[in-house]
Order: structure tokens, then sequence, then C-alpha cells
């Protein structure tokens, strides 16, 4: 099983929901694997403080161009879509932070002048965090290549365990990579006109990869009835509610998780849980 | 002698535009001419996912120029004009005709490094900071 919590908006709660849902189900004895797929900006470690055991670089595969090979044809940097490599005046320039490793110009090189070579563009991170498998990949700063990233962390998935995936905000190509092997995603959101606009952005993406979903949505008692209103419509299940409460704030601002803060909640994650696999059965079927 | 003076407009007497990659023009003056002889190219970068830069670089380089004036270039933009033997100066503003003459009489000394970092000139120019496309790829 996989879930994977994502959001259009950011700070909606997704990591909030996602390392309580993981606590709650590993301390009830489900074999649990935390995957932070944030990479641009993890921070599920500083809820669950897990103990690395591992770390690893992940590269890219970037060209390497021989000059003396090189016949000045340009057809390298006319293929590229992203200025990574371009010709000028005859020359080749490469620009490796700029590219996005699609190989193009190494297949169109007719002087098979250009070879591949790694570069990194991370570390992927992982370790334990009370008896829970944690993972999470850290992207250098002025690397580009989140996906391939989050594609390494996710090598830390096992099929019949329970895996809950903490997806970047947003809708673009690392939150596609984080997503696109989910079971099930969870939609944080907020009852706000910012919280709607980017729920209906992650919802239409869902959809359109044919995932099982529903909504989690996060201090539901603030802002307006609209994020409600359209979940009706759309005929969307709202799972998951969570009250705009002081004592969670105080928990979160200090790094705590809300299950221990307020132990009642345990009970609610794993009520969650029930209606997520419940749903993901029934779509099975 | 040809140079390259990023604008806001097609003309001598438009402004010169701060950022280089995604100018929406450049007017490339011949600066032997005292008629100030120009031709104007529209720069087909300047809604560029990424590379503006580097793309605008290699299209100027191409152009014979010997120096480009504009007000910023980041460091990529940079590095295809340098590496082609073209002079950078950047820190220009006023008309296009007003640069290229301060170009002709000796008034404008080349930049020795890029003078805004990567991403500057997205969203329309400003301190968009690298952050501006951090989420796409």
């Amino acid at each position: 099983m996989k879930i994977a919590v994502a959001s259009g908006k950011g700070g909606t709660g997704k990591t909030t929901i996602a390392t309580n849902l993981a606590v709650s189900l590993s301390r009830n004895g489900r074999n649990v694997r935390y995957l932070d797929c944030d990479a641009e900006e993890p921070n599920g470690h500083i809820f669950l403080k897990p103990e690395i055991t591992k770390a690893e670089d992940v590269t890219v595969g970037v060209p390497e161009v021989d000059q003396e090979a090189c016949s000045g044809c340009g057809r390298c940097g006319d293929l590229c879509q992203y200025g990574a490599i371009t010709c000028v005046k005859g020359k080749v320039l490469l620009f490796e932070q700029l590219c996005h490793s699609c190989g193009g110009c190494m297949a169109i090189c007719p002087e098979g002048a250009i070879a591949e070579k790694q570069r990194k563009i991370g570390t992927a991170e992982s370790g334990h965090s009370n008896g829970m498998f944690f993972s999470h990949g850290l992207l250098d700063t002025g690397a580009i290549q989140t996906p391939a990233l989050i594609k390494h962390v996710k090598k830390g998935i096992v099929e019949d365990e329970m895996n809950i995936l903490d997806v970047p905000p947003g809708t673009s190509c690392p939150v596609i990579e984080a997503v696109k092997d989910a079971d099930f995603v969870l939609l944080a959101t907020e009852p706000t006109p910012f919280g709607l606009n980017d729920l209906v952005l992650a919802v239409g993406m869902v959809r359109r990869l044919d995932k099982s979903f529903g909504v989690a949505i996060n201090r539901c008692d603030i802002g307006d009835q609209e994020v409600l209103r359209y979940c009706r419509e759309e005929d969307i299940e709202v799972l998951f509610q969570i009250p705009n409460d002081r004592k969670i704030a105080e928990a979160y601002s200090r790094g705590e998780m809300m299950v221990d803060a307020l132990p009642e909640y345990e009970k609610k994650f794993l009520q969650l849980n029930d209606k997520i696999e419940n749903m993901v059965k029934t779509d099975e079927e | 002698m040809k140079i390259a003076v990023t604008s806001t407009g097609p003309g001598l007497d438009d402004q010169v535009e701060p950022r280089f990659g995604r100018s929406p023009y450049f007017v490339i003056v011949d600066a032997d001419s005292d008629t100030m002889n120009f031709e104007t190219v529209q720069n087909p970068n300047t809604a560029a996912g990424g590379g503006a830069g580097v793309q605008s670089g290699k299209d100027i380089a191409e152009k014979g120029v010997e120096a480009v004036l504009t007000g910023n270039c980041g460091p990529n933009a940079f590095s295809v004009l340098e590496q082609t033997g073209v002079d950078i100066i950047t820190g220009v503003d006023g008309t296009v005709r007003e640069a290229a003459e301060k170009y002709k009489a000796g008034k404008l000394t080349p930049a020795t490094g890029p003078s805004v970092k990567n991403h500057f000139g997205m969203d329309g120019g400003g301190a968009g900071g690298g952050r501006g496309m951090g989420r796409r790829s």
C-alpha cells in the first residue's frame, strides 16, 4: 500500500498528516515506511527525529564533449530546449546545471563526440524512527532535477508494507513523480480561497493520473465553506478535518508530534487509514 | 564594428532594457557609422522556460557584435558572451541612442563578471531570485 499525502497549496499540513498517520499506524503494529519526497524542503525529520544510517549521493547523467572530435555543427544546441548545451561560432559550450538529462545531444551528435558523465544533484538519506523506516531526499542548492532525486527516495518503497509518501506542494514535475505510483492520494488543503484554488489544480492532476483520492481539510473551522461546497459538487470525499487548535500549533512549533500532544488524534488517524484502505479496495473491485 | 543594446522597444529612442536574456529587443547599432545605422532583432527567448541567457547570448554572439550594452547580465549569458569574445557592459541606462553614443565616445568599460544571479530577470524584471522557477522542471 502506498499513500501519498499531497496538496496544491503549501503549508496546508501535508507533513503533519503524513508523519502523524505514519506514527499512528506504526504504534499499532503496522510495518510503516515514511518517505519524504519533498526533496526541495524536506521537514518530516523535524518531527520523526530519525537515526540516519545511510546516505547516498544521487547523480544524473549530463553531457561531456570531446572538443577534438566535435565538428561544431551545432545540432546538439539546436535540439536542447534548456540551453544546457549550445554551439556558438563552432564552439560547444556546456551549462550542465541546466541539463534535464534527456540524452538528446548524445543521440543526435553525428561525430559521437558527446559522452555521458555523472553530476551530483543531491543526497538520499535513510534510517529509522522508532522502528519505522525513514527516508528523505536533500536536493543540492542550485540543482533542478528534483524528480530524479525523488525517484531515488522511492526506491525505499516495499510493496507489502505501508508506505507513506510526503509529497512536495504544487502540481509540477516533482509532484507527479512522487504521486504517480501511489495507490491513494490524500490532498491536504485549508478552507480559504488560496486553499481552494490550489485544491482545484491538484484535483485536476490526480484525476488526469486516474488516482483514487480524497481531501483532508486542515484548520477546518477558519475561512469559508467554499472548499466543502466544491468537494460536495465534485463528489469528492472529505476524509479528515483538523480544527484550528492552538495546542496543535504549539506542538508543531516545538517539532512535536500531534498524536503526542493530543493523544486522541491517534484513533482519528487510524480511522482515516481505514477509510483510505476501504476506498482503495472499492476502487480495485 | 557592431554593438548590441538591449532595448524595451525596436528603435534608437527606446529605453535600454535592464535585463539581457529576456530583453524584448536587441538593437544592433553600427558604431562606425555617423548616422547610427541599426538593425532590430526581436528576442524569441523572452518567455523561455529556462536557459534564456544562454540562448540570447548565442544569438547575439552570432550577430558578430563586438560588445553588448545592457543593464544586468547573469552568469550563463556572461559565460557565453565572454567565451565568444564579446565585451559585456552592464549598468547602462537611458535611451539606446544615448548608450551607443557613450560607447562610441569610449565612456563605457566592460564588466569583468556577471552583475546579477541566475533568474534575475524572471517575472518581468526585478528581484525574482531563484525561486521563480524552483518548482518546475
